[in-house]
């Protein structure tokens, strides 16, 4: 039997689940996955302006809750907090524990970086969707597997960190490890890779993306509980959560959360095995305790998938607020407005009203008059200037446009692009580096 | 009886690329087999034929009593790029669930 849980599932997640889960959950493994799919060409862009960074922004926070705890109670980490930089990552967490004077060993897993092979060979390798001729390509990673991290198991470190590696794999490589599973044994990966998958995003299993008042209602959501998995040899698991903290863990949960971002339940790629989630049965066994059970694999894929950052300009925004009778109508001319002036100047420019178009975009609407609106405008531009101009546009209403707006906003951020691409599996070298208190 | 998918069901949205994933799930599993017939690829093709530009292919999960529709071309060119409001297209469950259906 092994206890798995996930404490963090995006890199800007609540920090005190996973204290919670370190001192209370009686855990072999805690997996904090903090890398989504553009936060490692942004570390890059720091790792470029300061060789020592390009790692996780909240690394240092996270680890100094986490460290006095599982120094005592024996608790090891993984994590993809390693972004851009895994060994700066190593460092770090080292000099933290010199500093609470508690004996560590973390090991840094690289390799996922194959910038240098994209640009070797960026003539023959196909971007999904296409990169045009001079974008300027940031960063390259492939999404590496359970191995490497299994390897990383077996110098007996603390506290793993990666870069780029498939969010399920994460859960899957501890599995691995502890019960001895192959990297043949595609059933196994198959069913570890489900459990993976659930665990994967934290709080979305436990009532995280899911309640709706009324409807589908979630107790306590301020301290909503993270999930564990207690998962035996044949790749069967129940899930559940510390008691005493919030949330609800049942079939609807984890139904969402087996779906969610699933492009064909039936082959669910990942860089261990292709996961077959049509056979994976969930059942409610107590209180916030679900069994999943059933799953199938068949053979890993044959290239890897990696993730290429590259520059997209920059997106400039602007709001302003309308309300009150014919608040709709004010909000509309104001964008008309805003868009006879820069229509000619801005090839993509988008009018939104929040409150009526934003989100569905105005193809279904059955709510009526809205009693408050907020126009919003935003456009693709070039140059940092050219994409102020956005919100400067928007904010000239205070005096230039309809009556009644309040409350303009200016935006302005740098726009990094994601495409993918398929790479040899040659292209990715696997490192483990050791590093140890002193 | 026409009713709204939101009294029925419960749906969660997904994002990779410009691709939208959106699961339903009938609260009552019973119910499962009725939806399958009522809510085709096609149909939710055109009930979000304002957001979603591309192909929409079902898949049917009978062991989970759900469905997972993948829409095409739905995200205005995806999370890193997009102009649109929700790039993620995190709220688009929600129109999913604002469809009518007759369940026999």
């Amino acid at each position: 039997m092994l206890r798995i849980a996930s404490g963090a599932g995006f890199s800007g997640d609540r920090l005190e689940p996973a204290v919670e889960l370190a001192q209370r959950a009686r855990l072999d493994y805690l997996v904090l996955e903090c890398l989504a799919e553009r936060t490692i060409a942004l570390a890059q862009k720091r790792k470029q302006q300061d060789p020592a960074l390009g790692y996780d922004p909240l690394l240092e926070k996270r680890i100094r809750s986490l460290l006095p705890i599982i120094a005592k109670n024996g608790v090891r980490i993984i994590t993809n907090m390693g972004a851009a930089n895994p060994v700066s990552a190593a460092e770090k967490i080292i000099e933290i524990a010199e500093e609470f004077k508690v004996p560590i060993k973390v090991a840094a897993v690289t390799g996922d970086d194959v910038l240098m092979f994209i640009h070797k060979n960026k003539e023959t390798v196909e971007f999904f969707p296409s990169l045009n001729e001079n974008d300027f390509i940031i960063s390259a990673n492939a999404y590496m597997g359970a191995e490497a991290i299994v390897k990383a198991l077996e110098t007996g470190a603390n506290i793993i960190i990666t870069g780029r590696v498939a969010d399920p794999s994460l859960f899957l490589a501890p599995m691995m490890h502890h019960f001895g599973w192959s990297a043949e044994d595609e059933e196994l990966l198959g069913r570890g890779t489900v459990i993976g998958h659930l665990l994967e995003c934290g709080g979305q299993i436990t009532g995280g993306y899911f309640a709706d008042p009324g409807i589908k209602d979630v107790p306590d959501m301020a301290r909503l509980g993270f999930p564990i998995a207690e998962i035996q040899p044949d790749g069967t698991a129940v899930i559940f959560k510390l008691p005493e903290t919030g949330g609800i863990l049942n079939r609807m949960t984890v139904k969402e959360q087996l779906l969610y971002e699933v492009m064909d339940p039936s082959e669910y790629m990942t860089p261990d095995v292709i996961a077959d989630f049509t056979s994976v049965c969930i059942r409610e066994v107590g209180t916030d305790l679900v069994e999943v059970t059933g799953g199938h694999g068949k053979k890993r894929p044959e290239g890897l998938k990696a993730s290429i950052g590259y520059e997209a300009g920059f997106i400039g925004e602007g709001e302003i607020t309308y309300a009150g009778h014919n608040a709709l109508k004010r909000a509309e001319l104001a964008g008309d407005i805003v868009k006879t002036r820069l229509q000619d100047r801005f090839k993509e420019l988008t009018i939104d009203l929040i409150g009526v178009t934003s989100a569905h975009r105005g193809g279904i609407d059955r709510f009526g008059q809205p009693y408050e609106v907020r126009l919003r405008v935003a456009a693709k531009a070039e140059s940092l200037e050219d994409a102020q101009m956005i919100g400067e546009e928007v904010e000239a209403l205070y005096t230039n446009g309809p009556a009644g707006g309040g409350g303009a906003r200016k935006y302005v951020q740098e726009v990094v692009g994601i495409v993918s691409a398929i790479v040899p599996r040659e292209a990715v070298h696997p490192t483990i580096l050791v590093k140890e208190t002193l | 009886m026409k009713r709204k998918l939101y009294e029925v069901a419960h749906s969660r949205a997904g994002d990779k690329g410009d691709v939208l994933m959106l699961s339903l799930i009938p609260y009552e599993e019973k119910l499962y087999e009725p939806l399958c017939n009522a809510v085709t690829a096609e149909r939710v093709k055109h009930h979000l034929r304002h957001i979603v530009k591309g192909e929409v292919v079902r898949y049917e999960m009978p062991n989970i009593s759900a469905l997972q529709f993948v829409c095409q071309n739905a995200l205005l060119g995806g999370v890193t790029t997009s102009l649109g409001m929700d790039t993620h297209g995190k709220t688009l469950s929600y129109a999913l669930l604002e469809m009518e259906v007759d369940l026999e």
